[in-house]
Order: structure tokens, then sequence, then C-alpha cells
């Protein structure tokens, strides 16, 4: 099977909005299709990652859990826009994975790097 | 007026935008609730807002998003019932689109 | 929606045949479900189908194949972690048929 590079950009704040888990699955496919691939937090998306989501009273899935289960699919770059963490007050120790910090014009320059982006 | 805002502040103007109708209270749900959090640029605004606003954030999404730990003082938190107290005491409401 | 019986109680399932509540199911359950696909239970079986349930609690998703294969290697020992072992078990997919007799749904990644 041909590998290509596969960018997932997530700028949504999770459960207000179907997208960020979407995303996660649409990554999941990929990587279970042994596609190289990474995923890109900013804006309201690094809200996805803040540790410590306790879904019970919205009834829905927490999936913090199931961002444990990117290393079983060897999904390990996960990238963190700096600017988007600092304007909400967040810092790597309030992130339930560890993660790579970059700013925005370095994101840029791995986007540009990469065979497919695609935006959640 | 009660104004309920469920988007994040941090992607939609509509806390900043319910914030200078003048006063009455605020009820932030959903992605609203992120507004609430201490430390990010949202909480000054709320802050210099609390003379005119009663703040008010549900605590399910509170929780859901791991915030309910730090929320800005001055906000209250009400639960489902609490949401629906809110809406019967007031005599007008709007969600916020 | 269609359902099944198991020892007089309705299950509801899915056009595919996967449980759509994975709160009801039961050992009961998962052996009916394991005869809608054909197989007979043995303790291998179990073995996999209980690996799953807890995997699925952990992560809140059904592996795919390849990550399953992998994770029960790590946990069980390589002369279950490959796949020509899983597919002697479950010969229509280790990953879609194991976990429709967990009660689970069909596993991210499987289309």
């Amino acid at each position: 099977m041909t590998t290509k590079q596969f960018m997932f950009v997530n700028r949504k704040a999770p459960y207000g909005t179907i997208y960020a888990w979407e995303s996660l699955e649409v990554v999941l496919i990929a990587a279970a299709f042994e596609q190289d691939v990474s995923m890109a937090f900013l804006d309201d998306g690094v809200y996805q990652l803040k540790k410590g989501h306790q879904t019970k009273g919205i009834e829905v899935k927490a999936f913090e859990k199931t961002f444990g289960a990117l290393e079983d699919y060897d999904v390990t770059k996960i990238y963190v826009d700096q600017e988007s963490l600092t304007e909400r007050g967040l810092t790597t120790d309030d992130l339930a994975l560890p993660v790579e910090v970059f700013s925005r014009a370095e994101l840029g320059k791995l986007m540009e790097e990469q065979d497919v982006v695609l935006s959640f | 007026m009660l104004h309920i805002i469920n988007k994040s502040p941090y992607d939609r103007p509509a806390f900043y935008s319910a914030l200078k109708t003048g006063e009455g209270a605020i009820l932030l749900i959903e992605d609203g609730v992120y507004a609430a959090a201490k430390g990010g640029v949202a909480e000054a605004k709320l802050k210099a807002a609390t003379d005119k606003f009663k703040f008010y954030a549900l605590t399910a999404d509170l929780e859901a998003r791991g915030i309910a730990d730090r929320v800005v003082d001055g906000v209250t938190l009400v639960n489902y019932a609490g949401f629906v107290d809110l809406v019967a005491e007031y005599k007008t409401n709007q969600s916020w689109l | 929606m269609a359902s099944i019986e198991v020892n007089g109680k309705s299950y509801e399932i899915d056009e595919e045949g996967y449980l759509v509540d994975l709160s009801t199911w039961n050992e009961e359950v998962g052996a009916y479900l394991a005869t809608t696909e054909g197989l007979t239970l043995t303790d291998q079986h179990w073995e996999v189908i209980n690996f799953l349930r807890e995997y699925y609690n952990e992560f809140q998703i059904a592996p795919a194949v390849r990550v399953l294969t992998k994770a029960i290697g790590k946990k069980l020992g390589p002369e279950k972690g490959n796949s020509q072992y899983l597919y002697e078990l479950f010969p229509y997919g280790p990953a879609k048929q194991a976990c429709k007799v967990a009660g689970l749904p069909k596993p991210t990644g499987c289309v």
C-alpha cells in the first residue's frame, strides 16, 4: 500500500460539535491503513486535549480515553499550537497526552510538508 | 433578560456581543462555558462585566470539558434544574446563535 | 429495528447484526451472536472476546484488526498475537466477528 503523510488539523472544541470525534475516527481509520498520520491541535482544538473530561452529566462518550489508543495505532505525532494554549490559559501540564508544541509559523511549515491535510 | 450562550468566546463573538447589550444575566452552556474558565483571555472580559451581569454556567458542561475546577470567581454554577429555574425567572430569554 | 431473543429477553441489533446497546450484553447473548456467525465458542474464543471488551472499556473503541493483533500479542503472547491464530478462531475477520460476539460496535477502520 502506498503510504502518504496525512495531517489532521483540529480546531474545534470537544462535545459542542461532532467535528472532534469525527476527526479522531478518521485518524484511526487512516492509521489502521498504515498511513503516516499526525494530528495538529490549534485554536479551540487544544481543548480536546485538556485532561479530566467527565462526560457523565452530558451523557456522551469521553474521547479522552480514546486518545490513549493512539499509541496502539502508531499515531505519536501530536502537535499543539503554543499561541492557542496561551490564549486559553493552558500549559502542556493541562493536557492528557504528551505533545510537541510549535509556533503557528512552524505548524505552517509542517502543513507544507504533508501529502494530505484534512481540517476538522 | 437572560442571555444563553453556547459558543466558545475563542471561536465566535457571541459572548462579547451579549456583554455589550447592557445588563442582565448570562448563562453559559455547552462550548460557552469556556468563557468561565480561569487563565484565558475571556476571564478579564467576564470580570469587568460582573457589576452589570449575573453569570451562570452549567456544571455538566464544565465537567465534560475538564474545567469545573477552574471557574472564574463570581460565576454561579447551576445544574439542569437550575437552568430551568433561570429561564422561568427572567421575563425574556435569548439563545445566541 | 431488528431484535434477537435470548432466554426470553429481547435485544436490539442493527442492520448488520451488531448489538445496539453494549451495556445489555451478557455471555448468553454473546453465545447467541456467535451462532449467527456460525461459530462454536471455545476458551480461546472467549479469551479474545474478553480482551476486546476490556479494550473497549479502556479506550471506548473497538480496535482495527492490526491493532488488535498487536495488542493481543503484548498481553497474551506472540503465539496468540498473530493473524493466523486469530483468523482460525474467527475466519471472517477477527476484529469484525469477535466484536460482534463481544457486543461491541463494528471496529473503527473496518470498512
